[in-house]
């Protein structure tokens, strides 16, 4: 007997009973890689943190934004500063308006004219990028040369123009933004989409009949997610920064809404009467934001691309 | 190469021709008319206006007047508020001063961001690395427009030192604080650029092979390792510029230095829609030029482009 009989029966229900072994996606993959990187798992609690207080922070508080505290009017230096007694957490601003529930109010639309603007600029983005890649050729020189031409003009100056001409409403904030902001992803989307659609499984996809749109919907976009991903989450961070930029020029939001670059450029305006907090509050969340906007993005984007690092 | 840089000049034309109608179009395009004010005027002296500034014109008519008064004359037409100036005189009087310091901050930004970076590449895994990545970290959220303030409240309010804003014919004293507020958040991306693109030539075949001839460390990085490493900081100048173009405004309006940007930002606010234009075409065209010579300079260093 050269073979143990009962050994090898052994193996042999082991091997047959033994659970299949789970592949890992891409995704869980990723997953992994963006759970070991401290200062982005840090981020996305610090993060979930500041959204949870900038909507559930102003029940805290017995004032809202645009209530004005008449007893402080005009007298902010002396009797404004940050005190629990007259439940001003953060101060007032000279008008006598609550600087607390201001600055959350501000983190609302900040974070939403963020993420909103992101939205549109990837939905935009990504359909321009794919169809440009995806059918290539003359189609896909027009339309990228269209891009280059987009991108070498100062857009924040049309953008500003556009707000000045069509009302600063908050939705054309957070549309003119995003629709200002496409190109880049457009750029990254074709050059995936000229790598993928030599593929076999697109050319299966093609000898079967699909449409082009439902090849372009179906199996390119969701290939693409992970770069998309990457990208829109270092995305998110910069269009924050535009609208701060914009507000702080006074030519973003309108009052009795307010932002982060609109409480900045406040704060700034007014640190020679000695009201620091003006300042000092806004910029802190306007800073703790974007660090933890962009510590997620580097997160991610190591998670996804481990070669790049 | 001659080519190529006559070439390259020549296709920014159309991008120029492209912005000038982009901005002539949503002119055209805007409700009610510069005007316009709260108490209404009469008809007949609005017609009147309309007709001094050739606004009942068909719009072909205006695009022609307009193009030819640019490209021709470098004629922006008389500004719609101001009444007594025409947006040449406030182009003449703000692009200078725009100018010294946009100049100085670019200057800055990369006589420091790149030997930074080279350095940080260079001493990898050093204190000096890990503060240069530091700084570049931290300065991504210190826009101009936080900047500007926090210099104030150190260098006017607490030190004393500089003046709050101002420009007084340009005194160093006054450039100071628009330089570094304008120039900080750049510097940073561009030695975290070099830093890593320098680290990866650093790590390639030929540069080994350069050490094993027994290069000296310096011409190593002088000599091989700096012109390839540059490549990626070039091509990240273009967008630079264009940044640092549209945050003077940011500057302008924080110091009261008297540049472009008030007046676009008052001309904004005042629908003074020539002014607005002329702004944006000025600082679009240079915008286009400066993209025209980022490229010609990345040809010359990336042997890798045939002319």
């Amino acid at each position: 007997m050269l073979v143990n009989n009962k050994k090898m029966a052994s193996v042999a229900d082991s091997a047959a009973n033994q659970n299949p072994v789970k592949g890992r996606s891409q995704w869980q993959d990723a997953m992994g890689r963006f759970k070991r990187n401290k200062a982005s798992l840090i981020s996305v609690y610090v993060l979930a943190a500041l959204i949870f207080i900038a909507f559930f922070g102003p029940a805290l508080s017995e004032w809202d934004h645009e209530t004005i505290d008449w007893g402080l009017t005009g007298n902010a230096a002396e009797m404004g500063a940050p005190s629990i007694e007259n439940g001003h957490f953060f101060g007032t601003d000279d008008l006598g308006r609550d600087i607390f529930s201001r600055v959350l109010q501000g983190t609302q639309i900040s974070l939403m004219v963020g993420i909103i603007g992101t939205i549109v600029a990837v939905v935009v983005g990504v359909l321009y990028g794919a169809v440009a890649g995806y059918f290539g050729g003359r189609v896909d020189n027009i339309m990228m040369r269209f891009v280059d031409i987009l991108m070498s003009i100062p857009y924040m100056f049309i953008l500003i123009i556009l707000f000045v001409m069509f009302g600063r409403s908050v939705y054309i904030l957070f549309i003119g933004l995003g629709l200002f902001s496409w190109m880049d992803m457009a750029r990254i989307v074709r050059g995936q989409t000229l790598t993928l659609k030599h593929k076999e499984f697109i050319e299966a996809a093609v000898a079967a009949g699909v449409s082009d749109f439902t090849i372009i919907l179906r199996h390119i976009v969701p290939n693409l997610l992970g770069i998309v991903v990457v990208y829109t989450s270092l995305m998110i961070p910069n269009l924050i920064l535009l609208e701060s930029f914009i507000s702080f020029l006074g030519l973003g939001i309108q009052e009795p809404l307010t932002s982060w670059g609109a409480l900045i450029s406040e704060g700034a305006k007014t640190i020679q009467y000695g009201t620091l907090w003006q300042l000092l509050f806004p910029l802190a969340f306007f800073v703790t934001g974007l660090f933890c906007f962009f510590f997620i993005g580097d997160g991610l984007r190591d998670a996804f691309d481990p070669k790049d690092r | 190469m001659f080519s190529f840089i006559v070439r390259r000049t020549f296709s920014s034309i159309p991008t120029i021709l492209i912005l000038i109608l982009i901005s002539f179009a949503l002119m055209r395009l805007a409700p009610g008319s510069p005007f316009s004010t709260d108490r209404g005027l009469p008809p007949e002296v609005l017609a009147n206006l309309e007709a001094k500034y050739g606004l009942n014109l068909p719009w072909y008519e205006q695009i022609y007047t307009y193009l030819r008064g640019i490209l021709f004359e470098f004629d922006f037409g008389p500004s719609f508020k101001y009444t007594d100036r025409s947006v040449n005189d406030i182009l003449a009087q703000g692009f200078p001063v725009t100018l010294t310091y946009g100049l100085w901050s670019f200057v800055v930004a990369v006589a420091v961001g790149i030997p930074l970076g080279i350095a940080a590449a260079v001493k990898h895994n050093t204190k000096l690395d890990y503060a240069a990545v530091g700084f570049s970290i931290g300065a991504q959220v210190l826009p101009n427009f936080v900047m500007a303030p926090i210099l104030v409240i150190i260098f006017t309010l607490w030190l004393n030192w500089l003046p709050g804003g101002g420009w007084n014919g340009g005194q160093w004293q006054y450039l100071i604080m628009p330089i570094i507020a304008l120039s900080t958040s750049y510097m940073a991306s561009i030695a975290r650029i070099t830093r890593s693109s320098m680290l990866e030539v650093l790590s390639s075949n030929f540069i080994r092979t350069a050490k094993a001839k027994g290069l000296p460390t310096r011409n190593i990085i002088l000599r091989h390792a700096l012109k390839p490493a540059l490549l990626p900081v070039v091509s990240y100048l273009g967008p630079a510029f264009v940044y640092m173009i549209t945050g003077s405004v940011i500057i302008d309006i924080y110091f009261s230095t008297g540049g472009m940007g008030q007046f676009f930002v008052d001309a904004a606010l005042n629908r003074d829609y020539s002014l607005l234009m002329g702004v944006t075409i000025v600082f679009g065209v240079m915008t286009i030029l400066f993209n025209a010579i980022v490229d010609i300079t990345y040809a010359w260093l990336d042997p890798k482009i045939r002319l």
